[in-house]
């Protein structure tokens, strides 16, 4: 089976009775690529996604998961290709153990026993569950049952994985796990799509920037082109990095994204300054 | 005059064997601003429930210390007492909302409702405290049919329509962008200036940092730090807290060590900090 990449064509997608929430959206996510979806609350980012799985069906246009259509498959044929993390777990979680619930996915999917197993306990590691696996997904903490979520999900071993803003309410060791889920899940191949607000866990973590505002495409490039336009963050109502913005005022000439980097650009700005001084 | 005063706090939750927060000394002067935040599990929401009443009236448990708010204790108030002096928006917010209620507004005006506030006062302070947060648009929409981040918004706007004292917010912003957050902030922010105490939990410094004038940081269920923001930051940088430090503190703390941030120089807090730090 060949990996599947997401084809968006000419996609337009209106709420019953709401108001248009997509508009004549077309874009091609590769195989193994690491896309960020960025945007302000209510710029179609979620809906966005839910177009990946057949969640929900554009009103206009159509989407494709590798050769399946979404209009004309089910959501069983899609679930075993593309695995969604709700932004809210309580919207997913059901089952009566920790083990149960991210059993459940791969089970479903027909993996035999012994893979199941091998599935679960290594999604329950990664997401750090290990000693919680018995416990009821509601006795536990929001931010612990967020990642009972996600690991019943990454079990499903899907070649795309969707994750709708999974870094809300996490803490620095929170970011640090998630950002090795990420690389282990890219290091596999898997291609994983990211909904956040996090601009720069998104810059330092994936490589694709999706800038959406008001259901239309605002800005689809490399996180430092988004950097180096000059409007495109206040346009989408996005904040830069704190870092980046740093670089900003005092003047450097490239933007910059990551501590080091920002180091490396002003030992530069450093030097420049002494050279002005000298003459 | 000190609003919460909390002693020698131990708390364990019923069924649990080991306590939620231990030893905990707090105090919050009136008009405060004091943000809580500290790594997933340290305590901080159990402390939200402490100091907005909900615990022990509420979730029960074995309580030990004392904790007074606005000089009355909490384990012998009535829930009457409490409900005027302080308001608290829970994490998620989906589960504040009463469900016994069609709209938004219906929402916002459930409490003043029970206190028997005459309608036109309910009415005006609903739609001002409404159009304060920025949602008088969903006046008439269902509160369960809200995006999380709005249903944030519905229950700050029913918790501060009541005018408490002390406003305690579990990370009312997790749901929201950055420039919603910031606008919520901004609200509350208004308000502490008018002498609102107010108690918020958050993982997100980069913002909180700015507004705030004290820091207090839980670890396992005790308080480990708690000052000035630069000074707790400046203490907790380099050993593994989960705290999240702002962006730019961490970047004043790697050119400290790389020496391109003078040892003496307190570390930056905001943006505008590290430029004027940075510049030459």
């Amino acid at each position: 089976m060949s990996v599947p990449s997401i084809w968006v064509n000419g996609v337009s997608y209106r709420y019953p009775g709401g108001a248009r929430a997509l508009k004549d959206i077309t874009l091609t996510i590769e195989p193994g690529s690491r896309v960020a979806i960025l945007g302000h609350n209510g710029a179609g980012k979620t809906t966005l996604v839910r177009h990946f799985n057949g969640l929900l069906t554009p009103t206009q246009g159509e989407v494709w998961v590798g050769d399946f259509n979404t209009r004309r498959s089910a959501v069983e044929e899609l679930s075993g290709r593309v695995g969604y993390v709700f932004q809210n777990p309580d919207d997913q979680l059901f089952a009566k153990t920790i083990q149960e619930e991210v059993a459940f996915g791969p089970r479903n999917l027909g993996y035999d026993s012994s893979q199941v197993k091998v599935l679960v306990q290594s999604a329950l590691e990664l997401c750090g569950l290990g000693a919680l696996a018995d416990r009821h997904p509601y006795d536990i903490p929001w931010t612990k049952r967020r990642w009972a979520a996600i690991a019943s999900v990454v079990a499903m071993d899907t070649p795309v994985l969707v994750l709708d803003e999974p870094t809300a309410g996490q803490d620095a060791r929170g970011l640090e796990r998630l950002r090795h889920l990420i690389l282990q899940q890219s290091a596999q191949g898997k291609t994983i799509i990211a909904i956040s607000h996090h601009l720069t866990f998104c810059a330092e973590n994936f490589i694709r920037a999706l800038v959406l505002r008001a259901g239309e495409v605002l800005f689809d490039g490399d996180f430092l082109t988004a950097f180096c336009q000059d409007n495109l963050f206040n346009e989408a109502d996005l904040q830069l990095p704190q870092v980046t913005q740093v670089g900003l005022k005092l003047g450097f000439k490239q933007p910059v994204l990551t501590i080091p980097e920002f180091l490396a650009a002003y030992r530069q700005y450093l030097s420049d300054r002494t050279v002005i001084s000298e003459e | 005059m000190a609003i919460i005063e909390i002693e020698n706090l131990t708390y364990t939750y019923p069924v649990e064997n080991f306590p939620a927060l231990h030893g905990v000394n707090l105090r919050v002067e009136e008009g405060e601003w004091v943000v809580v935040s500290g790594e997933n599990e340290a305590g901080k929401s159990t402390l939200c429930c402490i100091i907005a009443g909900l615990i022990p009236s509420v979730y029960r448990g074995k309580l030990e210390g004392t904790v007074r708010l606005c000089s009355l204790d909490v384990c012998q108030a009535s829930r009457k007492d409490l409900i005027h002096r302080v308001g608290m928006v829970m994490q998620n917010p989906f589960h504040q909302i009463s469900g016994g209620r069609f709209t938004v507004a219906e929402e916002v005006a459930f409490g003043l409702e029970n206190l028997g506030v005459p309608r036109p006062e309910m009415h005006w302070r609903v739609n001002d405290m409404l159009a304060q947060v920025g949602i008088a648009h969903l006046a008439r929409c269902s509160p369960f049919s809200l995006s999380g981040g709005q249903q944030q918004l519905v229950a700050l706007a029913a918790a501060l329509v009541m005018h408490p004292e002390v406003l305690v917010l579990d990370e009312p912003t997790s749901q929201l962008d950055p420039q919603a957050s910031q606008k919520v902030l901004a609200v509350v922010q208004d308000l502490q200036k008018q002498g609102l105490t107010v108690v918020l939990v958050e993982h997100r410094l980069e913002w909180a940092a700015e507004f705030a004038s004290r820091l207090v940081i839980l670890e396992k269920g005790t308080i480990c730090a708690d000052g000035l923001p630069a000074q707790v930051f400046a203490g907790l940088a380099g050993r593994a807290s989960g705290v999240h430090f702002p962006a730019v503190t961490l970047l004043g703390f790697q050119a400290r060590r790389e020496g391109l941030w003078p040892a003496g120089r307190p570390l930056p807090v905001t943006i505008e900090q590290a430029v004027r730090g940075f510049r030459r």
